[in-house]
């Protein structure tokens, strides 16, 4: 009757189209969603195979898994988006347990609206991300809420991994006399996405420091010092990291401000909005809780990585019955570096 | 009290606004508070206004009294 | 950052700390109240007090806006989002205040319906995207919740006379700035501290950005009234140091007048030009509440009946009422530095950063919070 291929289907369009509520709906249009954006774009055998669960390989040692659910405003920021957030973030999540990660499944709740071409590029960040890392995305799920029922996108990841026996990275290990190391210059994700709010308006060349830290990871252990334990100092950032392993080992910790590598962008966004940087979240570093002896050795590793070449050497752990985490300014005087109370606000006064 | 910075004014812009740098950070605030700044000036920010110039020179003499009377204390520690 | 930096240098701290140990009488205390937040920080946020000789202290005092915000007032407030579905725009700071029925505005905003419906609460971080936000959105009221001392006064004006330039008729200010010498006032005045021996107050160091608009000027009065020296410093920790040498030189020469450390930005006169735009648009309120000092006279400002109709409290009706503190709150006590916050019965325990109770610990600039997030370890190490 007219030119219509036999077995065409009209693609989605990824320039004016939007999700909508059919895509959600398990009919033909979800499948065709799933086909084109998805699987077309984080393609690997497992997710290929169509089925609801992937059938996984796992060599031996340990199974180690996690999950996190990412939701980031907004979606797209300097240095990356929620994609590839997605991924660095549950990856990391698995690393610092010393374990090599292996897969990754996704879920993302989309909001009826959403742009498809925005969310291809989410889609395609993500499967940079996992192809750079070498975990792939083995399985994964959609839904689709009402307009005004959710912001854009939110991804969940979960990741697996392996560990060997023996193996041993715990927040509770931490000990009188190990040296603190902070792979890089902190606060850079959190002041990146600051920055980008309307009502605050910075115009700062301030990018997100998103990574996935397995392979520095792998250096460090590699390098045979005594880790005693690693952490992604994400949400809360540093100060609140470290009062955690702080708690969890039962010891005190004293930093050395001049130490702490802090780049002067974030510093000066920081002061404008009555911000810490120790509080701000970062999202591709990581910190290392060693042995005295072996801190050097393990700098030197870390040092000759790419995402270690800022890596420093922050503070020591002590005997303390309170467990506070204390710094020495670079003024001279001693403060506490509390938990984080509340949200991170900008202030006025 | 009052979060309030010295920031140097890299552009002035029509309607009394200006944009300020500060260690790489821009922002675009209010000069309305503050008469005949020029690019260049150092003034203190305040939720997005300027308050007031800030003069350079005054404040390399308050550093240099602050040295002077460090080392003036120092000096007679030590001697002492 | 130039102009910042400099003012934190180790080295020149070393410096004016061993100026400050050899101008200190060994045979004397002092005792001196930062009046302002922003000095707490500073003070808690760099370590100062280990610089200083034990017998010089430092007393925190009321100096924050968002510390001295009665309970009323933020009540005020969500009653405006929550009855008269206005759209809020506030500064972060004010967000955790305590307000009555277990509320606050980030719990007020937490409870709010779907987003675009009713009232509305939002962070700002300056009042000109209030206005904005008024400019953009025409169907909606938007009222600027106006908080702070003199330095954030003549930006609300500023902002309420761009208001009437546009003829912008959704946009008005819950109007609730403070002046900064009247809280001085009320602590001199207090039986504790007029009261020879009750409550040792040798000086006072008053803050630099409000003197950027006021001057010096208005401190005259009390360093001759009350016979106590003032110096108006920076909030860099070195300005902060060199404010309690100078206040200790007047102390040992027994002279009592005001000098200004912060002679890069602040003159006897301040600044006429927002002073100006601030008499134009402002009046004294007759009496205002302050959480912890209770009502000053003359110790608030009010919209102009010229400006009416940008005055929130006019035009939607929202009264005042007054709310009583909490019982065992030992705030007014700590603000004229009768009491320190350790001896509060509830710190630490009922009332934390996270679940605050009285006003000086909301703000992390407040007495009772600067305490417990920077302080703690000196109570543990002054313990037997
Ligand atoms: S600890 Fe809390 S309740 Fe006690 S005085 Fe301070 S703010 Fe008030």
């Amino acid at each position: 009757m007219n030119g219509v291929r036999k077995g065409y289907v009209r693609p989605l369009d990824l320039r004016q189209g939007r999700v909508d509520m059919t895509h959600g709906s398990g009919g033909r249009a979800m499948a065709q969603l799933i086909e084109e954006l998805f699987t077309s774009r984080l393609g690997n055998a497992y997710l290929g195979q169509g089925n609801d669960a992937a059938v996984l390989p796992i060599p031996p040692g340990r199974l180690v898994m996690s999950t996190d659910a990412h939701v980031v405003s907004p979606l797209f920021f300097p240095g990356g988006d929620i994609g590839c957030l997605s991924v660095h973030g549950t990856i990391n999540d698995v690393a610092v347990m010393g374990a090599t990660p292996l897969y990754l499944a996704a879920s993302f709740i989309l909001e009826e609206g959403f742009p498809l071409g925005d969310l291809a590029r989410i889609v395609e960040s993500m499967a940079a991300a996992a192809g750079d890392a070498a975990v792939p995305v083995v399985t994964g799920d959609t839904k689709v809420v009402q307009k005004g029922m959710g912001d854009g996108v939110y991804i969940t990841t979960t990741g697996v991994g392996v560990v060997a026996e023996g193996q041993e990275l715990s927040g509770d290990r931490a000990r009188p006399g190990d040296r603190i190391i902070v792979s890089g210059s902190i606060g850079e994700h959190g002041m990146a996405i600051m920055a980008q709010r309307e009502s605050i308006g910075f115009a700062a060349p301030i990018v997100s420091d998103t990574a996935a830290l397995h392979g520095l990871i792998a250096a460090m252990r590699a390098s045979g010092a005594a880790i005693r334990a690693l952490r992604d100092p994400t949400r809360g950032g540093v100060a609140t990291t470290l009062n955690e392993i702080a708690r969890q080992s039962g010891v005190g910790m004293m930093l050395q401000e001049s130490a702490l590598p802090v780049q002067a962008e974030v510093a000066a966004a920081c002061e404008f909005l009555g911000l810490d940087p120790l509080y701000v979240a970062n999202e591709g570093k990581l910190l290392a809780i060693v042995a005295l002896e072996d801190a050097d050795s393990l700098l030197a590793a870390m040092h000759a990585h790419p995402l270690g070449q800022r890596a420093a050497l922050i503070g020591t752990v002590h005997r303390d019955a309170q467990h506070f985490v204390q710094m020495t300014t670079a003024f001279g005087g001693r403060r506490i570096v509390d938990w984080l109370t509340g949200e991170q606000l900008p202030r006025i006064c | 009290m009052c979060l309030a910075l010295p920031c140097r004014v890299v552009e002035l812009r029509p309607d009394d606004m200006a944009v300020i740098d500060m260690a790489g950070v821009g922002k675009e605030i209010s000069l309305a508070l503050v008469d005949d700044v020029v690019v260049g000036d150092y003034v203190i920010v305040h939720v997005g206004y300027a308050l007031t110039r800030l003069d350079p020179d005054e404040a390399d003499k308050t550093l240099a009294l602050f040295a002077e009377l460090g080392e003036a204390a120092l000096q007679e520690t030590t001697a002492g | 950052m130039r102009f910042i930096d400099e003012f934190r240098d180790g080295e020149l701290a070393r410096g004016l700390a061993a100026a400050i140990r050899q101008h200190a009488r060994g045979d004397r205390d002092y005792h001196f109240m930062e009046f302002c937040g922003g000095h707490t920080h500073a003070i808690s946020r760099y370590g100062v007090t280990d610089l200083l000789p034990g017998h010089v202290r430092m007393i925190h005092g009321p100096g924050c806006p968002v510390c001295v915000l009665p309970i009323g007032r933020i009540d005020m407030a969500i009653r405006l989002v929550r009855e008269a579905g206005v759209t809020l725009c506030s500064y972060g700071d004010p967000m955790r205040v305590p307000a009555s029925g277990g509320l606050s505005l980030l719990k007020a905003k937490a409870a709010l319906g779907r987003a675009g419906v009713g009232g509305d609460i939002r962070m700002v971080y300056s009042g000109a995207d209030a206005l904005t936000l008024a400019q953009r959105n025409p169907q909606r009221q938007v009222v600027f919740f106006a908080i702070g001392f003199e330095t954030t006064t003549p930006p609300t004006a500023v902002l309420i006379k761009q208001a009437r330039a546009l003829g912008l008729g959704n946009f008005s200010v819950l109007c609730c700035h403070v002046l900064t010498p009247s809280a001085i006032a009320s602590i001199l005045e207090s039986p504790e501290v007029r009261q020879w021996g009750t409550v040792p107050l040798d000086g006072f160091i008053g803050p630099a950005h409000v003197s950027t608009i006021i001057g010096t000027r208005p401190y005259e009065f009390f360093a001759e009234e009350y016979r106590k020296p003032v110096v108006i410093a920076g909030f860099e920790p070195l300005d902060v140091m060199q404010a309690i040498l100078m206040l200790i030189e007047q102390v040992n020469s027994g002279r009592a007048v005001v000098e200004n450390e912060f002679s890069r930005a602040v003159t006897r006169d301040g600044n006429r030009k927002a002073q100006d735009l601030v008499a134009e648009v402002f009046e004294l309120r007759r009496s205002f509440a302050w959480r912890g000092l209770g009502e000053l006279p003359y110790s608030a400002l009010r919209i102009r009946r010229e400006f009416a109709d940008f005055d929130a409290e006019r035009r939607f009706a929202v009264g005042y009422e007054a709310v009583a503190d909490h019982p065992a709150c030992e705030c007014g006590a700590i603000l004229r530095g009768v009491k320190r916050p350790q001896e509060c019965r509830i710190f630490g325990s009922v009332c934390t950063p996270e679940n605050p109770i009285g006003s000086c610990m909301v703000s992390s600039e407040g007495a009772c919070a600067a305490h417990y997030s920077f302080g703690r370890f000196t109570d543990l190490a002054e313990a037997p």
